[in-house]
């Protein structure tokens, strides 16, 4: 899904730049509002996963492959905004393995971080408003939510090319083509967001960003029912 | 904060298992183009691709320039990436955190 250099025009990446330098400076004020001493770390691995999983591309068609884009996944882990961030960092680090241009950044960086990070997430939170509250929802809800994120990652794409793309083309079956083979790779996404999500539920469900209404508050109510005691 | 050593671990384990999928399930991933690069082929404006400026960084390709064998080659540079990811991430995420500290001495894991 990486934008190489040469794809879209100067210009038009340059936009894209600024809105991805716009988008990381919200980010990191909405994350500001809530973040604490534990999900530093917990963001910094979110963002390692996400990379590692990036390199595991898997097959949807013949002689085409897939990989994670992830954005969803560190949504429902670490938040919507926290989770651009980190999909941001994600392609920084993989410019210098030559993966997605440098011209190209902001594009990559709207396209795989925000539109998956924020679609995706909104697509979750809609989710879990109609199904029940449980964890298996939560699951559903995500692997749902991140498959769709692909398409919505696709059409973002699509977007911009018909901005700013550098050859001329019928877009009309540039957008097909890219929404069909999308919609196979988002199967992939919502099977890894949805395992990922699953575990990480079993073992430490306090972590889920997502599901911290499912949280039970043990930690400060039951303390103000005996708060009568001296201090 | 009771929870704070058993966070250490799960951020621990979950760095090694990241690890263990770049060091030994990479190499077997699906040497086919992505998506994009698919349709790109598929639409005729994959040759509008231009060299990648850092296509000479020692990273390149996710190959570890100097490693002959393949799989450790792509498994070293991915074990590379992901420290870098997560030290990344780290510091960002603690400018985050230390942009919050005014307002949050008292008041513990408030979420609006």
């Amino acid at each position: 899904m990486h934008i190489p250099d040469g794809f879209i025009n100067a210009g038009t990446s340059a936009g894209a730049a600024l809105m991805a330098a716009g988008g990381v400076a919200v980010a990191v004020k909405k994350t500001s509002q809530y973040v604490d001493d534990r999900q530093v770390p917990l963001a910094g691995l979110t963002a390692a996963f996400v990379f590692a999983v990036q390199m595991l591309n898997f097959p949807v068609a013949a002689g085409t492959s897939g990989h994670l884009l992830g954005g969803a996944l560190a949504a429902i882990l670490v938040g919507p905004w926290a989770g651009a961030m980190c999909v941001t960092v994600v392609l920084i680090v993989q410019a210098f393995f030559a993966d997605g241009g440098i011209t190209a950044l902001g594009l990559n960086v709207l396209d795989m971080g925000f539109v998956t990070a924020l679609g995706g997430y909104a697509i979750f939170a809609g989710l879990r408003k109609v199904l029940p509250r449980k964890r298996s929802s939560i699951v559903l809800s995500s692997g749902i939510a991140a498959g769709a994120s692909v398409v919505m990652s696709a059409a973002a794409f699509f977007i911009q090319f018909t901005i700013g793309g550098n050859v001329d083309l019928s877009p009309g079956s540039v957008l097909m083509a890219m929404l069909g083979v999308h919609a196979l790779i988002g199967i992939g996404e919502g099977l890894i967001t949805a395992a990922t999500v699953g575990l990480v539920l079993g073992v430490r469900p306090d972590l889920v960003y997502g599901a911290r209404d499912l949280a039970t508050p043990l930690e400060l109510s039951p303390r103000t029912g005996t708060a009568e005691s001296p201090s | 904060m009771k929870n704070a050593s058993s966070t250490r671990l799960f951020v621990v384990a979950g760095l090694l298992l990241a690890f263990a999928l770049a060091l030994f399930v990479s190499p077997f991933a699906n040497p086919n183009p992505d998506g994009l690069n698919r349709v790109a082929m598929d639409e005729g404006f994959a040759e509008a691709a231009t060299e990648h400026d850092l296509g000479d960084s020692p990273l390149a390709d996710y190959r570890v320039s100097g490693v002959e064998h393949e799989g450790a080659s792509k498994g070293l540079a991915g074990a590379a990436g992901i420290l870098a990811t997560f030290a990344l991430a780290l510091g960002l995420f603690a400018i985050a955190r230390k942009r919050r500290e005014p307002d949050t001495v008292p008041s513990k894991g408030g979420q609006a």
